[in-house]
C-alpha cells in the first residue's frame, strides 16, 4: 500500500479511462476572501460506467461539473490547478473553438432546475431542434423532424402534438426529459446529470432514472450522476467519488462503500440513514456543521466533526492514500475507520 | 404514543376549494382547484401523524386549513373539542395558541431584519399575558437553549446562522406558547442529510419533554416512518390510506401507497438487480377536475369499471390488514422494503 500526495497521480483513478479529472482546483475570489471550491478533486468515467459524485451542499459537485463543461463563471471562478482528459487530451488546453465542439457532442450536461435551464420564450421542440442546426447545419424541416423523434425517445407523449408548446406548459418531469432530450441530441459519450431528481417526486424520480439507466444501455454513455441522495446512489451507481469541503473523501465502488466506508464522513453519512430496525431510537448524527470555504479548519477539513481525530488531523491534510486498485480515502486513519474502531 | 382517547385534534370532513377564475374585468369563477377534498382524521396527545404523497396531493393546504391561515369552504377542525371556526375572540386566540408550525424553509420563513430574540419572541408580543415583559429575554433563552442554540446568541441576526440552526429558530419559535400541537410542513427536506439526522433528533425529544403531537409532513418516506406512529396517505386532496407505520410501510393495501413505497430507492446496492419497481405513469391529474370514482384510476394497474363509476371509501376491507384503504380492490402486500 502507498502513499500518494494529491499533487500527483492519485487513489481512484484507473489510467486511460474516457474522462479523468485530476486533482482539479477552482477557486473563487470574492470580497470576502478566496473561497477554494474545488481543492483537489480527482475521479474518472468510462464508457457505460455510471459515477456517482455524492456530497452536502456546497462541497463543490456543481462547480467541478461546470468546469468540465467549461461553462464555470471566469471571473469569479479561477481554474487553479489539474488536468480534465477527455479520451486523453487535457481539455483545459484546447482552444475555445475545440472546446466548444466537445460540448454536446463529447461531453453533455443536465442541471437540477429544468425550468430555467430551458429558454422560457421559445417552443421546446424549436430549443432541441436548435441543437442540430447549429451543430449539424441541417434544414430547420430536418431538425424540427429530430425533435419530435428524441421528444419521442425520452418518452413524452403526444410528442408531436406538443413540440410547438413552452417549457411553462410542462410539468416538472416533462420539462427534464425535455431537458434530457436536448442533452442527448448530438449523442454525448458522456453524460453529467447534476442533481436531475432533486426537485421532482419519488415516483417523477424512478421515472426519470429508468429513463436514463435505458439510454445509457443503448448508448454506452458513462455517466456521472451528481446527488446526495443515498438511495439513488445505492440503485444505478458503479463507483462513488464522495466530496466534502471541495475535495474528494473517498473514492470506491458501490458495494465496498456501502459494506465498508473507509472514511469516517462516508460512515457518519450511512449510519445516519434511518433504519426501520432503529426506529424509536436516537438517529444516528453527524455533530457539527459543514466547513466554511472562507474559514476552513487546518488539517483535515472534517476534523471538527470527526469521531476518529488525532493530533495529526489538525496540523496533517491527510492526501488521497490509495487502499487498492481503485479506492481511495483521504483519511490519515482509514485503517482504523475500515476496521470500525472509532476514538 | 397516549392512551388512544386523549384526542386533541379532529378533522371532519375537511374541504378546500380554491376558485378558478377568469376574466381580468369581471372574474367569473369557472371551477375550482379541489386541493383538500374531504379528509378527516384524529390527532391524539403526543402522537405523530405522518403525511405523505406526491406534490399537489395538498399537504400543505391541509397544513394551513388546520393552522386556520386558511378558511375551509366545508368540514370542521376541532381542537380539544371546541370547532375552531366557531371560536371568537379569547377562545379563538388561546386555540390558535395550541396550534403551532414549523416549516419547511429555514431561509425564507424568518425575517431577515429582526434578531433571533425578537422572531422567537414575538408570539410573546401577539399572545400578551403568556410571559410578562420582564421575564421575555429569559423565556426565549431558555427556549434557545431547549432546541440546543446558544442563549448568548439572542441579538444575532437569521444570516448568521446556517440552514440547520435557523430551523432550530423556527421550532423555538413554534415552542415558545407551549402548544400541545406542532404542524411541520417538510421540516428538514431543505437541510443537508448530516443535519437532518440533528433536527430530527430534536423534534423527537421535544416530543418526549412536551408530550407534544405532531403531523409531519414529507416526501421523504424513511424519514417520515422514523418519526410516525401513523401515517395517512394523501393523494388528489383525499386520504386513501391511513395505518400504523408498519400497516403503511409493511403491509400497504392502496395501489398508490404501493407505487409510492415501490418508487423509494433502498440506500443499499445488494441485490438490487433482483428488485422489482412499480413505476407510475405520468403525473397526478390537475385537482381542477378529478377523475370520477377513484381519483388514482387513471394511473392504476388495477382498474376495473367500477372503478370509474363508485368512490371507493375510506374504510378497512376484507383484504385491506386491519386498516383503512379507500380502494375497491385493497389487498395489502408487502411490496417493498423502505427502512
Ligand atoms: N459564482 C460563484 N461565486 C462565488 N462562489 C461560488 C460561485 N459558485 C459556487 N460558489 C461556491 O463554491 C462552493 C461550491 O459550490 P457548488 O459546487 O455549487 O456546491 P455543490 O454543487 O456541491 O452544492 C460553494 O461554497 C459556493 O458558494
Ligand atoms: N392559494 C391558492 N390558490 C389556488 N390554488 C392553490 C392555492 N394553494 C394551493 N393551491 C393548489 O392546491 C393544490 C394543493 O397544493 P398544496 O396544498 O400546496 O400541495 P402539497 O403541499 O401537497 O404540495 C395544488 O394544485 C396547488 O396548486
Ligand atoms: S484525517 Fe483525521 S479528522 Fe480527517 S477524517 Fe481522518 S481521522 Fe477524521
Ligand atoms: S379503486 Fe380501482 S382505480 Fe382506485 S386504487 Fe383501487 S383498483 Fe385502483
Ligand atoms: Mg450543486
Ligand atoms: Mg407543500
Amino acid at each position: 500500500m502507498t502513499e500518494v500526495l494529491p499533487e500527483t497521480k492519485s487513489g481512484g483513478t484507473g489510467g486511460g479511462a474516457l474522462l479523468e479529472v485530476e486533482n482539479l482546483q477552482v477557486e473563487f475570489h470574492t470580497r470576502a476572501g478566496v473561497a477554494k471550491a474545488v481543492n483537489g478533486v480527482t475521479y474518472s468515467v468510462n464508457a457505460g460506467e455510471t459515477l456517482a459524485v455524492l456530497g452536502e451542499s456546497g462541497s463543490g459537485k456543481s462547480v467541478t461539473a461546470q468546469t468540465i463543461m467549461g461553462i464555470l463563471d471566469i471571473p469569479p471562478g479561477k481554474i487553479v490547478g489539474g488536468e480534465i482528459r477527455f479520451r486523453g487530451t487535457d481539455l483545459l488546453k484546447l482552444p475555445e473553438d475545440e472546446r466548444r465542439k466537445v460540448r454536446g457532442e463529447g461531453i453533455a450536461m443536465i442541471f437540477q432546475d429544468a425550468l430555467s435551464a430551458l429558454n422560457p420564450v421559445f417552443p421546446v421542440g424549436w430549443q432541441i431542434a436548435e441543437m442540430f442546426r447549429m451543430h449539424r447545419g441541417m434544414s430547420r424541416a430536418d431538425a424540427k423532424k429530430k425533435a419530435v423523434e428524441l421528444m419521442d425517445r425520452v418518452r413524452i407523449p403526444a410528442a408531436k402534438d406538443r413540440v410547438s408548446d413552452y417549457p411553462h406548459q410542462f410539468s416538472g418531469g416533462m420539462r427534464q426529459r425535455i431537458m434530457i432530450a436536448m442533452s442527448i441530441a448530438l449523442d454525448p459519450e458522456v453524460l453529467i446529470a447534476d442533481e436531475p431528481t432533486t426537485a421532482l417526486d419519488v415516483t417523477v424520480q424512478a421515472q426519470i432514472m429508468e429513463l436514463l439507466a435505458e439510454l445509457q444501455r443503448e448508448s454506452n454513455m458513462g455517466l456521472i450522476l451528481i446527488t446526495h441522495d443515498l438511495g439513488v446512489v445505492a440503485d444505478v451507481a458503479d463507483k462513488i467519488a464522495v466530496m466534502y469541503g471541495g475535495r474528494i473523501v473517498e473514492n470506491a465502488s458501490v458495494h465496498d462503500l456501502y459494506r465498508n466506508p473507509a472514511h469516517p464522513y462516508t460512515k457518519g453519512l450511512l449510519e445516519s440513514i434511518p433504519r426501520v430496525d432503529l426506529k424509536g431510537q436516537e438517529l444516528y448524527a453527524i455533530k457539527g456543521m459543514p466547513p466554511n470555504l472562507l474559514d476552513m479548519p487546518t488539517g483535515c477539513a472534517f476534523n471538527p466533526r470527526c469521531p476518529y481525530r488525532q493530533e495529526k488531523c489538525v496540523t496533517d491534510v491527510p492526501p488521497l492514500h490509495t487502499i487498492s486498485g481503485t479506492r481511495g480515502s483521504a483519511c490519515h486513519f482509514w485503517r482504523e475507520v475500515l476496521d470500525g474502531d472509532a476514538q | 404514543m397516549a392512551t388512544p382517547s386523549e384526542v386533541v385534534l379532529e378533522v371532519r370532513d375537511l374541504v378546500k376549494h380554491f376558485p378558478l377564475t377568469q376574466g381580468i374585468l369581471y372574474r367569473r369563477q369557472i371551477g375550482a382547484i379541489k386541493a383538500v377534498d374531504g379528509v378527516s382524521f384524529d390527532l391524539h396527545r403526543g402522537e405523530t401523524l405522518g403525511i405523505v404523497g406526491e406534490s399537489g396531493c395538498g399537504k400543505s393546504t391541509l397544513a394551513k386549513l388546520l393552522m386556520a391561515l386558511e378558511k375551509p369552504t366545508s368540514g370542521k377542525v376541532l381542537v380539544n373539542g371546541k370547532d375552531i371556526a366557531a371560536a371568537k375572540g379569547s377562545e379563538l386566540k388561546h386555540m390558535r395558541r395550541n396550534i403551532q408550525m414549523v416549516m419547511q424553509d429555514p431561509y425564507t420563513s424568518l425575517n431577515p431584519r429582526m434578531t433571533v430574540g425578537d422572531i422567537v419572541g414575538e408570539p410573546f408580543e401577539i399572545h400578551q399575558g403568556v410571559a410578562p415583559k420582564g421575564d421575555r429575554r429569559k423565556r426565549v433563552q431558555e427556549l434557545l437553549e431547549v432546541v440546543g442554540l446558544n442563549p448568548d446568541h439572542i441579538n444575532r441576526y437569521p444570516h448568521q446562522f446556517s440552514g440547520g440552526q435557523r430551523q432550530r429558530i423556527g421550532i423555538a419559535r413554534g415552542l415558545a406558547l407551549q402548544p400541545e400541537i406542532i404542524i411541520c410542513d417538510e421540516p428538514v427536506s431543505a437541510l443537508d442529510v448530516s443535519i437532518q439526522a440533528q433536527v430530527m433528533n430534536l423534534l423527537d425529544s421535544l416530543q418526549k419533554e412536551f408530550n407534544l403531537a405532531y403531523i409531519f409532513i414529507a416526501h421523504d418516506l424513511s424519514v417520515v416512518r422514523h418519526i410516525s406512529d401513523r401515517v395517512a396517505v394523501m393523494y388528489l386532496g383525499k386520504m386513501v390510506e391511513v395505518g400504523k407505520d408498519s400497516d403503511i410501510y409493511d403491509r400497504p393495501s392502496h395501489p398508490y401507497t404501493q407505487a409510492l413505497l415501490s418508487a423509494v430507492p433502498v440506500p443499499d446496492p445488494e441485490g438490487r438487480e433482483q428488485r422489482e419497481r412499480i413505476i407510475l405513469k405520468g403525473d397526478p391529474p390537475s385537482p381542477a377536475n378529478p377523475p370520477s370514482g377513484c381519483r388514482f384510476r387513471t394511473r392504476c394497474w388495477k382498474a376495473q369499471d367500477i372503478c370509474a363509476e363508485q368512490e371507493p371509501l375510506l374504510e378497512i376491507r376484507p383484504k385491506s390488514g386491519d386498516h383503512p384503504s379507500a380502494c375497491h380492490f385493497a389487498e395489502s402486500e408487502d411490496v417493498v422494503h423502505v427502512n
